[in-house]
């Protein structure tokens, strides 16, 4: 047991460092409706403009700064789609290609930043909780601070008259239209939030890992996807609130099983498999579902075939 | 109040597919009108529409509404003197969203970062029990779970909540059931009259195309071939529009739809 409750504490940080990237999704795929491929080149953009920053001495500058990274990247893949005919899926992708180079630039060519010896968000709460006796949850308050407070604001957000919108644009563009506001608009503003929360969570991982490197973001848009899709399967309310901890918690999830996984061995490189598979399952499954009835009647007839020709004989 | 001069619009131009849908149409509308419009498939009566809409730009002419150049205005901006419905009731509503996030978004009050109001909250649910179907009392249920009918009756209400200098109606009763078309039909009338709207309808049906409103336009071909209204219009029977057709384009109507309908 007291070796169980580390690891348990572990997933517990990682989901909810990765859960901000689900809830980026929540806001791109889910509500406006837009597969953002770009999630992992903006997940490795806010690791390394956090990682910079932090190494340059601000450690809390570090956050505005990856936000504000994921935000600028959030807007070209915006722009891209809706103001230079680029299809999103295809403008999600080409952000990502480009976003290798200018990360690499960023790190000054290198594809690694080492910053164990630099101070970082989770060093700096680990000094004010050492006051409390709490140092060992450093990481855990901190990505419970940050999920707490994205979590707040895009529960407020998606009430407001432009979180409105946004849900429209992705439901229905043409009553947006007809509502006197412009989709594109609503399209940008969506994903440079989104954006936003993918930069911070890659900023909060390279900083609680204390090194980053170029790989750090890929298969995230995976394994994002899988999260989110778990967390509707747990909890199906129509309710925002209800829909926002869904997602949070299928973040969680998904990290626990990983490390269960990895405790009976599983080796550490299956995860973007396994990702890619429950993707698959909760993409499918519902579309397979509905083909069944079809499917059973297929064989049924075949079947009846089968015997009026054995019959024949 | 509406003033639409030669326009014309080519579909795919300069490919086997190339379609004129509006070849130099002119058309003026005066405040209050209330203009039934009819014609066989293809006339271009939805593409008249859409280029009053906004939906695409024409190739030349120009629009004019209230004395204000809107040819190559945005849609987005026109819909705010513009409200449109559309034949297929699921076009003008976002089905995961409530009655009330619909409505609101389209009453557009306050700013982006503000919240619908209880005030507001009052204001639509007033303005839905004015539809009288009940739906005031489920202003939180998601607009999908309505019926074709109830989310036809609520877009007009979400089109004409801040009313619109012009009402566009592409046949919005066609795919409703009998008695609710009917419905939706006294409705609109209730909220024309109300508000004294100015107003375009196409109908696939003749007899209403003549009793209802004061003006009658007929159109082939990607022009507009009869205008009738007054006196003319009060002498003309469903027999004498078919025979006004033939003459004209040298073609029965060859509207399916208009052909089977009754008259009511």
């Amino acid at each position: 047991m007291s070796n169980l409750l580390p690891l348990f504490q572990t997933a517990l940080e990682l989901g909810l460092i990765s859960s901000l990237t689900v809830l980026a999704l929540f806001l791109s795929y889910s509500m406006l409706n837009v597969c953002d491929l770009s999630t992992d080149g903006c997940f490795t953009l806010g690791a390394v403009v956090g990682a910079t920053v932090a190494l340059a001495g601000h450690p809390w500058l570090s956050i505005p700064a990856a936000m504000l990274a994921g935000v600028l990247s959030g807007f070209v893949t915006a722009f891209l789609q809706t103001k230079m005919g680029v299809d999103s899926l295809l403008a999600g992708i080409i952000v990502n290609t480009a976003l290798y180079s200018i990360n690499i630039a960023i790190m000054s060519g290198s594809s690694l930043v080492n910053i164990n010896k630099s101070e970082t968000v989770f060093t700096k709460m680990q000094a004010w909780l050492a006051g409390i006796g709490l140092d060992k949850f450093n990481k855990l308050v901190v990505a419970l601070i940050a999920v707490g407070l994205v979590a707040l604001f895009l529960y407020l957000f998606l009430k407001t008259k432009i979180g409105l919108a946004i849900r429209a644009t992705g439901n229905n563009p043409d009553m947006v239209r007809s509502s006197s506001i412009n989709p594109v608009m609503t399209t940008i503003v969506g994903l440079c939030v989104a954006n936003a929360f993918t930069g911070l969570s890659g900023c909060l991982l390279a900083q609680s890992q204390k090194s980053v490197n170029i790989d750090i973001g890929s298969g995230m848009v995976t394994i994002a996807l899988a999260s989110l899709l778990i967390g509707r399967t747990f909890i199906r309310s129509r309710r925002m609130g209800f829909k926002i901890a869904g997602t949070i918690l299928g973040a969680f999830i998904f990290r626990l099983v990983y490390t269960v996984a990895l405790r009976f061995h599983m080796p550490a490189y299956m995860l973007k498999l396994v990702s890619s598979i429950i993707v698959i399952i909760a993409i499918s499954g519902p579309y397979i579902k509905s083909k069944f009835p079809m499917i059973a009647r297929r064989f049924k007839r075949a079947g009846a075939k089968k015997q009026t020709a054995g019959e024949g004989k | 109040m509406l003033k639409i001069t030669d326009i014309s619009k080519t579909f795919n131009p300069g490919t086997v597919n190339e379609k004129t849908a509006l070849s130099h149409l002119s058309l003026t509308v005066n405040d209050g009108d209330f203009i039934s419009i009819i014609g066989a498939n293809g006339a271009g009566k939805s593409t008249l529409f859409n280029a009053i809409a906004g939906s695409f730009f024409t190739d030349e002419g120009s629009i004019e509404l209230d004395g204000e150049d809107i040819t190559l205005m945005p849609e987005h901006i026109r819909a705010k003197a513009i409200g449109r419905l559309f034949q297929d009731p699921l076009r003008g509503t976002a089905p995961d969203m409530s009655i009330e996030e619909n409505l609101a978004l389209a009453a557009g009050h306050g700013g982006w970062l503000s919240r619908i109001s209880r005030k507001e909250k009052q204001m639509l649910r007033e303005k839905v029990a004015l539809l009288n179907m009940g739906l005031e009392d489920r202003m939180d249920s998601p607009v999908g779970l309505l019926s074709g009918g109830q989310r036809q009756a609520l877009t007009l209400m979400m089109a004409t909540i801040n009313p619109p200098k012009l009402l566009l109606l592409d046949e919005h009763t066609a795919a409703l059931d009998p008695a609710t078309s009917a419905k939706v039909l006294e409705l609109t009338e209730k909220i024309v009259a109300e508000n004294r709207l100015t107003c375009l309808v196409i109908t696939h049906n003749m007899q209403s195309a003549l009793s209802q409103g004061n003006r009658t336009l007929m159109m082939d071909g990607g022009n507009i071939i009869y205008d009738i209204a007054g006196d003319d219009r009060e002498n003309l029977c469903v027999e004498d529009l078919l025979k006004m057709f033939k003459d004209r384009s040298g073609k029965a109507l060859d509207n399916d739809r208009m052909l089977l309908t009754k008259d009511e």
